[in-house]
């Protein structure tokens, strides 16, 4: 046993693949915030007055704020002075074409596997690269043009679809939700923007690659995704995060609104530099994601596999408004090390007849805890409501954690709820059962774990699935107690 | 020889179980191992294995000449030792056939053949369940997910016609098996008695040799052979029970 443990813990102890930082001038603003910064960002973006005013009373009432302590983490206090809250690549007139993009940035996401002008073209995936706070670059404009869809940097939606921007932005997320949606209502810099007109179904999937890169800057990503009525769309997110010592704050918003009919799947992969082996550095992804099911019929599917991130701590979350919508949350969440997650979701039943699945799967090993959280919520309105949850928990060595936290609202009788949740260790049983058919300890161990997130990886459009498994037997090389 | 055991003392959290225990297996023999409860017949077997917490305290093994302890538990089964399990576990998720695949790969990857086939692996599956009399819907369900027990110990005598171990040990492999069921594990298992491949049988009950008729029976009581004889022997414990034959070799 003891040398097992000992095993475990050389191949646990291996090196973030992605950790390197590219060396671009960045024009970043000095730390801290104040409203003097927040009226800089919003110049400097060259924003109409209305996104500068809604900005500012984010900011007014995130002072007011506390920063929430409620989740099983174990958190520094962050100061919010020492961070630095713009930075942008040098840029002159902004690139027509990747031709015009600096090298050194394709080179950065050529060794995280993301060969723009290849990889994306061949999947047939539109990619929005977010690097540090500005889009670089985004391909497949036209064919999204000629079906009606707009897809673009939030900085462009402001400046060509203020409109939009001013009827949905902040209508699922409010700036005073909590803590941290607010300071990114008041700060976020950039982010994507989509919009799936009446009846179209979106042509491609969209993806986008987010990236932290100046030392010391937070990111505060805000994405709006509206499909309006009958429309489809499939949103993909990923991410990673180079070598850092200092922690750096992710907080994002995204806010999906789902008209009459009207489906939205977005699925996230997510491997943010998760710290050193002590613990040390490594991101804080504190993200609010909620989707609104405005529509009577309308569908958002949340798919998450959270592999990154020192702290994860999100709760992707449908309100379903409408009658006969549906919600569904599934959701991978790793952790190895000293990672802790606190994630899950909230499913808000207000609709007749709406209908929620969660499918949740924790993963911990090394000394890293993960708890799930969630809440289901059943309106006097919610008349035949049903959901149906499913926790499970694998636990690899005996140093680690999994907590489960359901909570439950109902006030509609008619309304039926289900709760089904497991732990386990990963089975000596099962993984001496592999050994024995001859196959080696790491793919057994991969297998096995595999096999635990099937349920969620696939949910996941097919590129993605790949990359997830993929992810999964990097986090957890050897992780076996 | 197959495999040559040599005053074997194996403990578990500290207790010794198997105390001296010395048995020889050629190429193409069958092995029954009988025994009451606690005498230490599955420690044999998950000792062989080379489970974790089976600790060997003395003695030898050697499997085909080569030291068998010093292998660990893959390198064993790679090398064609095969445990059919008493208590086959579920692996959710993990279809039977991926399951299977990366198993028989591994074995020939160590024998220095190429991966099979999928074609040719399809068939090799077809013909072995047809053998066990196992449905084709099996193959695309979780390892032993919602088997039934007899479904589970059919699946590990059709794991073992497809790895086609050297040495196969069967661990209670008739318990918790109604009549039809057990003919068809004997007849899976007999099916495979080809002259080369070693069987150790261990096993509570003489019913099992009834239908698997083994070369050499062994009566084990606390953790040592106590007596060795041919299929008589079973024959004889049937008739008089454990507590007479022990007594008798002490």
């Amino acid at each position: 046993m003891a040398s097992q443990q000992q095993e475990v813990q050389d191949i646990v102890d291996r090196k973030y693949e992605h950790g390197f930082v590219t060396d671009i001038e960045s024009d970043t603003l000095p730390p801290g915030v104040d409203e003097s910064v927040i009226r800089h960002i919003s110049k400097m973006k060259n924003e109409p007055t209305f996104m500068l005013e809604w900005r500012l009373k984010a900011y007014r009432q995130w002072q007011k704020m506390r920063a929430p302590d409620w989740a099983k983490l174990d958190l520094e206090p962050i100061d919010y002075q020492a961070i630095s809250y713009y930075s942008a690549p040098k840029k002159k007139d902004g690139p027509k074409s990747l031709d015009e993009v600096d090298p050194k940035l394709l080179e950065t996401y050529e060794k995280l596997g993301i060969p723009l002008h290849e990889r994306a073209r061949l999947a047939g995936v539109a990619v929005d690269a977010v690097f540090d706070s500005v889009s670089v670059t985004t391909t497949f404009k036209t064919k999204l043009a000629e079906a009606g869809v707009i897809f673009c940097s939030f900085s462009e939606a402001v400046q060509d679809h203020p409109e939009l921007v001013e009827k949905y932005l902040g209508s699922v997320v409010p700036q005073r939700d909590n803590f941290f949606a607010a300071l990114n209502s008041a700060v976020f810099t950039d982010g994507s923007f989509v919009y799936v007109p009446e009846g179209v179904r979106c042509p491609m999937e969209l993806s986008t690659y987010f990236r932290i890169n100046a030392a010391n800057t937070g990111q505060f990503e805000r994405t709006l995704v509206i499909a309006a009525k009958g429309s489809h769309v499939s949103y993909l997110e990923g991410c990673t995060a180079p070598q850092r010592d200092e922690n750096q704050l992710h907080a994002a918003v995204v806010e999906l609104v789902a008209e009459e009919d009207a489906e939205i799947k977005y699925s996230t992969v997510q491997n943010w530099y998760p710290g050193d082996e002590d613990g040390r550095g490594g991101i804080y992804n504190f993200v609010t994601k909620r989707g609104d099911c405005r529509g009577d019929r309308s569908k958002i599917s949340w798919t998450q596999v959270e592999a990154g991130s020192a702290i994860t701590w999100k709760y992707p979350s449908c309100i379903l408004r409408g009658a006969d919508t549906v919600g569904e949350f599934y959701s991978v969440a790793v952790t190895n090390n000293h990672q802790q997650a606190d994630t899950g979701t909230k499913m808000i039943h207000i609709g007749p007849n709406s209908r929620s699945t969660i499918i949740s799967k924790g993963i911990s090993a090394g000394r890293a805890q993960n708890a799930y959280r969630g809440l289901v919520k059943m309106f006097p309105t919610a008349q035949n409501a049903r959901n149906y949850t499913q926790c499970d928990s694998l636990l690899m060595g005996n140093q680690c954690g999994a907590h489960t936290f359901p909570y439950m609202e109902i006030k509609n009788p008619s309304a039926i709820v289900e709760h089904e949740a497991t732990t386990s260790k990963i089975a000596d049983d099962q993984l001496f059962y592999c050994l024995q058919r001859g196959i080696p300890e790491e793919d057994a161990v991969n297998m096995i774990v595999n096999g635990f997130c099937k349920d969620v990886f696939r949910e996941l459009p097919m590129e993605f699935a790949v990359e997830a498994q993929n992810l999964m037997n990097v986090s957890l090389e050897g992780a076996v107690g | 020889m197959l495999i040559d055991i040599d005053n074997l003392h194996v403990s578990v959290g500290g207790t010794e179980i198997i105390r001296g225990l010395d048995l020889q297996i050629n190429p193409g023999e069958v092995h029954a191992i009988m025994g009451p409860n606690g005498s230490g017949k599955s420690t044999l077997a998950n000792t062989l294995a080379g489970r974790e917490d089976y600790v060997v305290t003395d003695g030898a093994v050697h499997y085909k000449g080569n030291d068998l302890l010093e292998l660990e538990p893959d390198e064993r089964a790679r090398a064609g030792v095969f445990l059919s399990f008493q208590y086959p576990v579920e692996i959710p998720g993990v279809t039977n056939v991926y399951m299977l695949k990366a198993a028989l790969n591994a074995r020939r990857k160590a024998g220095g053949q190429s991966e099979i086939d999928s074609a040719e692996f399809m068939r090799l599956v077809r013909e072995k369940a047809k053998l066990m009399q196992l449905d084709q819907s099996f193959l695309s369900r979780g390892v032993n997910e919602g088997f039934s027990g007899g479904e589970k110990k059919r699946n590990e005598i059709f794991q073992m016609a497809l790895l086609e171990p050297d040495l196969a040990i069967l661990d209670e492999t008739d318990s918790g098996l109604d009549i039809d069921a057990l003919k068809v594990v004997a007849n899976g298992v007999n099916a495979q008695r080809d002259g080369e491949r070693g069987f150790l049988m261990i096993t509570h009950y003489q019913r099992l040799l009834d239908y698997i008729q083994p070369d050499f029976v062994h009566v084990l009581s606390k953790g040592r052979i106590v007596r060795s004889g041919t299929h008589e022997l079973a024959l004889e414990l049937e008739a008089h029970g454990y507590d007479g034959i022990v007594a008798a070799a002490q």
